[in-house]
């Protein structure tokens, strides 16, 4: 099967000028300037299938966004080969750009003052969707995301997460292939960034479009990716299935013990992570937990008890905290 | 070509759109907009009256009538930007358009053209009320009627390539203000803006000749007021077809070069 998205040893770096704070440094700056050179995107290299939905995770300024744009075709490489639906993107040929789409959360294209759906209509044109096709994608996409109260307001007027809902909407009518989706539900509540995932699930299962996802959200992640890519000051630190992260990278687990007397000195069963009322959390190594568990059993009174894989959340908090100890 | 049409067509329906939104705020912007005209009008109808009625060929009624159609050649010279540029390309906002199967010089055409049709509407009152004050004269023949009417999209076209290309400097360096205001400064001085070309010293005449900004202000006004041949008339247009094609041309091959450097800050 040949890959939707193939990425081999690419690098993206900056050169930015830097100098030191103060007026001395500020005019020795004119005449002297120094650079120095940033590697957003360092040597990585990646294939996704058509129809997978990956997770891109990383912390800010891991490189996460840069490969996003390299993918999409807005930036140059600095080296390496990049392969969308076998085009070179950063040629940015109108055959690739009709194909693909790249949602950013805090961006927006609809025109502000418009209903959405005369925004939709310029969509049609830009891309040269047939009109029954276009027609029948909107309404389609409206009715999914239960939009049809929405579309004859102005955008100004509807909320951030009404708003985000129309974007994607309009970025979605030409029904591209290939989606880069750059943190789709930032500042969005729960319900709306719910509703969003939804959607996107949807429109993957139903047009198996392959998506490469960033976001800070995990329920984003755990909701749509089997699969993430974890990169980290521009390198790539894992690409595998989400279930196998939490694998390599927790050597604990959780404990919920629900106790009648839940005062009681835990910590030579592990670490007490909190306590609400009757039900105490602790975190156990892994190879300890069954050990754990039925001392816990055959010591102590135990009304209930949960064993859970440490919190996605964690796990990636604590890669990213490993490999700046590496480093 | 057809779906360029389509979108041209797409595109203005929606500038007009948002235009009539704003038409109050429009109707301000041009009345604004009118008052530089009428302070050269005033100066040169008053010096014109203290040389015995004429100054360097035009009646207080030329005048008059040069400055009229220099509102309407005014607004239809409003183009994206180097400032607007600037901040689409500091802003990382070109990378929505750049994401299109469509260069983004189309959008803006077509945006700014769509926007021209409301402006002309807009314009038919300020202009009647400032013939009723200045009273213009004017002897026009439908040759010129003609010309007028491609003129002025040409000039809206020349202009559009040149702050285009003047913008896209903004690839490479951003805050570049102070040349713009330097562009600006030459055009004020070689298009006729600030006096009609036939004022000025026979060498900044010569020399506009050989640039484009005479092309956008002087040559549609002057298709109109003036008294030019048929053959002045078209040439004037070939002049203008001229510096499109030269544009388009620098356009594109600046733009491959620019578009490289672009870095999709903020976004």
């Amino acid at each position: 099967m040949t890959a939707a998205i193939s990425v081999s040893k690419l690098s993206k770096h900056y050169k930015v000028p830097e100098r030191e704070g103060g007026m001395k440094a500020a005019v020795a700056s004119l005449f002297n300037r120094k650079y120095r050179t940033v590697k957003a995107v360092d040597d990585i290299s990646f294939s996704i299938g058509p129809g997978e939905v990956v997770g891109f995770l990383g912390p800010n300024g891991a490189g996460k966004t840069t490969t996003l744009k390299v993918l999409s075709g807005l930036l140059h490489p600095t080296s390496g080969a990049v392969n969308v639906l076998g085009f070179e993107p950063y040629k940015r040929p109108h055959a690739y750009l009709r194909q693909v789409a790249l949602v950013m959360g805090n961006r927006n294209q609809l025109s502000w003052d418009l209903p959405a759906i005369d925004s939709f209509e310029l969509q049609r044109a830009i891309y040269g969707i047939p009109v029954p096709e276009f027609k029948s994608t909107r309404d389609d996409f409206i009715d999914l995301l239960d939009l049809k109260d929405l579309v004859n307001k102005p955008v100004r007027n509807l909320s951030l997460g009404e708003r985000m809902k129309m974007e994607i909407v309009g970025a979605l009518l030409h029904r591209p292939k290939v989606l880069f989706l750059d943190e789709p539900t930032i500042g969005l509540d729960v319900t709306m960034q719910r509703r969003i995932r939804t959607f996107i699930k949807e429109y993957n299962q139903r047009w198996g479009a392959t998506v490469l996802l960033t976001s800070h959200y995990m329920a984003d992640v755990e909701a749509l990716c089997k699969r993430v890519i974890v990169i980290h000051h521009g390198h790539s630190l894992f690409d595998g299935e989400l279930s196998k992260l939490v694998t390599q990278f927790s050597s604990y687990k959780t404990l919920g013990i629900t106790l009648p007397n839940p005062e009681i000195n835990l910590s030579r069963y592990g670490e007490v992570l909190s306590r609400d009322g009757a039900r105490v959390n602790l975190r156990v190594p892994k190879d300890k937990t069954s050990q754990v568990t039925a001392n816990l059993l055959s010591d102590l009174q135990v009304d209930d008890l949960t064993v859970e894989d440490t919190p996605i959340d964690d796990v990636i908090d604590s890669v990213f905290t490993s490999t700046e100890e590496l480093k | 070509m057809r779906r360029y049409i389509d979108f041209y067509l797409a595109s203005m329906k929606i500038s007009i759109l948002e235009q009539i939104q704003y038409s109050v705020a429009n109707y301000f912007y041009m009345i604004g907009m009118v008052t530089e005209p009428v302070i050269y009008l005033v100066v040169w109808t008053t010096i014109a009256k203290q040389q015995g009625g004429m100054a360097g060929g035009y009646t207080a009624g030329a005048f008059a009538a040069y400055y009229i159609i220099w509102t309407l050649v005014r607004n239809m010279n409003i183009v994206f930007t180097p400032y607007g540029w600037e901040w689409r390309i500091r802003e990382g906002r070109l990378s929505m358009e750049l994401m299109r199967p469509i260069h983004p010089i189309h959008g803006d055409v077509a945006f700014f053209a769509g926007w021209k049709f409301v402006v002309i509407l807009l314009w038919l009152p300020i202009a009647a009320i400032l013939s009723w004050i200045f009273k213009p004269t004017f002897e026009i023949r439908w040759m010129e009627v003609i010309v007028f009417f491609l003129a002025i999209w040409g000039a809206y076209l020349i202009r559009t390539m040149l702050l285009s290309l003047l913008g896209m400097i903004t690839f490479w360096t951003t805050r570049v203000s102070a040349i713009f205001e330097l562009y600006f400064g030459f055009e004020l001085i070689l298009s006729g803006r600030l006096v009609p070309m036939t004022l000025m010293p026979d060498w900044v005449q010569s020399l506009s000749n050989f640039l484009p900004f005479k092309w956008t202000f002087f040559f549609p006004i002057e298709a109109v007021v003036g008294n030019m041949t048929d053959a002045q008339l078209w040439s004037g247009i070939g002049m203008q077809v001229l510096w499109i094609a030269s544009g388009v041309l620098l356009l594109n091959l600046i733009w491959n070069f620019a578009v490289k450097q672009y870095s999709a800050v903020g976004g």
